[in-house]
């Protein structure tokens, strides 16, 4: 088992999407959240969804900052991800089986929820972005994800200048924010 | 483009990008102007949700190619799994379809069974005036069989489940007795030697016609069948008086294999060509709902679904409901039947209708005749 400084340095690695981290901890915990899922009904596909999800809140956990590991980073993850893989069978509505407890777990409801909202968020934005449809996708993505600048931009879709890319960069930033604001306040307002 | 201009600025004051003199200056004009201080705040938010996003986003293309890096490298199992854990995992994903797909394979194998004895096309008859389904091919291939037919007759009488029952002519019928008296239309049992119904749950009974009104198009049958349980009311009752015009009316019949609702409404006081026996109706009807109930909101049989036009969708006309008291004061003239008791009142009314039709569906049987 690894020791405690050694996971500290791995979560400090995953708070900065360090590669290295990112690929030891996969590595150390696929196999066991695999065969979890598989013995439970899922498929190598439901493991690797459930897992990566289980990554994003690990993730955003260590991200927050506030978080305090007080167990190996093996038990956090098999709790999660058992949690919820039980949540995606009741959604299925299949007959959920009672999943055998191969491992300690701790309580991980908070998180599960905080993910699951953070999830519908982003996705929300992913399918407002999506909805706007091209050229307005490529180009918010360009200037806000990949943060590339006006420049850059405008040689590369095809502006003859960056005060045309602006101006179709302005356009498309309208619509998104409207969208964005009117779910913002929508979810706001159901709490 | 003053609109652009500004935005632009407030995204270089957010991402900290202006010189300190400009810096300066905007901080002056975000307290003085509250439409930009505004746009700041709203747009802060906007970006560091953009930023949350496009780190999300980033993060979770970085676990996928971790996930196929890794298992390329055989760090971790990859999806395709090998020997024993295969058929383990195809087991137990696969189980459940395993047990419905046996199970399915049990029922077609019953299914084609009863196919093969019913030989019951579905009849394409639009253009039929009555809604019975006469089934032509069903009719030819009867009378080359006839002589088989009657040789094997003793069977039919004997055993329900015999091949030999071909119904040619198929409706709808609903019990007003208690005891399996049932009213169905003439023009559906009128040629028939035999006469089976068959409820909800799929069961059979044998029945024979008490009485046959061609002129009304009413006939009463009676289920005459030792499996035949009868029931201690009915829910609905039978309505003596007329119906008003535009009363929302609502049927259930047997166009196919199994029941079906239709909804519709009172649309004329006589039917085809002013004939004060019936009374049109709109409604979506089929061939298999002849002889069916029409219901009004109380649950009261207001009529008999009889025929349709074939020039008018959806003009539909029914025996009125009345006229089936009259065939029934003749059928009670007969000793046998002068006993006979109709519900006088409907226990359905303020029922909705789901709940309504619930109850009413156990007493509408589809009716078969060959």
């Amino acid at each position: 088992m690894k020791d405690e400084s050694n996971e500290k340095v791995l979560l400090q690695g995953l708070a900065r999407s360090d590669k290295k981290a990112i690929e030891t901890i996969y590595a150390e915990n696929y196999n066991m959240i695999q065969s979890l899922i598989i013995n439970n009904s899922g498929s190598a596909d439901d493991a690797k969804d459930i897992f990566q999800e289980t990554m994003i809140v690990l993730y955003e956990k260590v991200r927050s900052g506030t978080f305090e590991l007080n167990c190996l980073i093996r038990t956090y993850v098999y709790s999660v991800s058992r949690r919820l893989w039980l949540k995606r069978l009741q959604q299925m509505s299949r007959y959920a089986p009672s999943l055998e407890n191969l491992q300690d777990t701790v309580p991980v409801d908070e998180e599960i929820e905080e993910n699951e909202r953070i999830n519908n968020e982003f996705q929300a934005m992913d399918k407002a972005i999506s909805s706007l449809g091209e050229p307005c996708k490529s180009l918010l993505e360009a200037y806000y994800l990949e943060k590339k600048n006006m420049q850059e931009i405008a040689l590369s879709f095809g502006y003859t200048n960056a005060d045309n890319a602006k101006n179709q960069k302005y356009k498309c930033l309208m619509r998104l924010k409207k969208i964005f604001f009117a779910q913002y306040k929508n979810g706001n307002g159901n709490g | 483009m003053d609109d652009i201009k500004i935005l632009d600025t407030v995204e270089r004051y957010i991402r900290g990008e202006m010189t300190p003199d400009e810096r300066l200056y905007f901080e002056q004009l975000r307290k003085t102007n509250p439409e930009v201080d505004q746009l700041v705040v709203e747009h802060t938010l906007f970006l560091q949700q953009m930023n949350r996003f496009s780190e999300w986003k980033k993060f979770k293309h970085a676990l996928h190619d971790t996930h196929t890096d890794l298992s390329e490298q055989g760090k971790i199992n990859s999806d395709r799994l090998r020997g024993k854990a295969k058929v383990v995992y195809l087991w137990r994903r696969y189980k459940r379809v395993t047990a419905i797909a046996a199970s399915i394979a049990g029922i077609t194998t019953i299914a084609i069974t009863s196919l093969v004895w019913s030989v019951a096309p579905k009849p394409d008859n639009q253009k039929l005036q009555n809604l019975s389904r006469e089934i032509a091919k069903v009719k030819i291939e009867q009378s080359r069989q006839k002589n088989d037919v009657n040789k094997l007759k003793d069977q039919i009488v004997s055993n329900q489940s015999t091949p030999q029952f071909i119904p040619k002519s198929e409706g709808t019928g609903f019990l007003i007795d208690t005891k399996g008296l049932m009213i169905t239309n003439a023009h559906v049992v009128k040629n028939s030697r035999n006469i089976r119904v068959v409820n909800t749950k799929g069961q059979q009974f044998d029945a024979f016609v008490v009485r046959l009104d061609m002129n009304k198009d009413v006939a009463i049958i009676k289920i005459d069948d030792d499996h035949f349980k009868s029931f201690s009311s009915l829910p609905y009752s039978i309505r003596k008086a007329s119906s008003d015009i535009a009363e929302p009316v609502f049927t259930l019949g047997y166009p196919r294999e199994e029941i079906v609702y239709g909804e519709g409404y009172l649309s004329a006081p006589t039917g085809y060509n002013g004939d004060t026996l019936s009374c049109q109706i709109s409604i979506a009807a089929n061939p298999g709902n002849s002889g069916g109930p029409v219901f009004n909101h109380n649950g009261e049989v207001i009529g008999i679904l009889s025929a349709k036009e074939t020039e008018t969708e959806g003009a539909v006309f029914a025996v009125q409901s009345k006229y089936i008291y009259q065939v029934l004061d003749e059928l009670k003239k007969s000793p046998l039947y002068k006993n006979v008791k109709m519900p006088l009142k409907s226990g359905l009314s303020g029922l909705d209708k789901t709940q309504q039709v619930k109850k009413i569906q156990d007493f509408v049987f589809m009716v078969k005749g060959d």
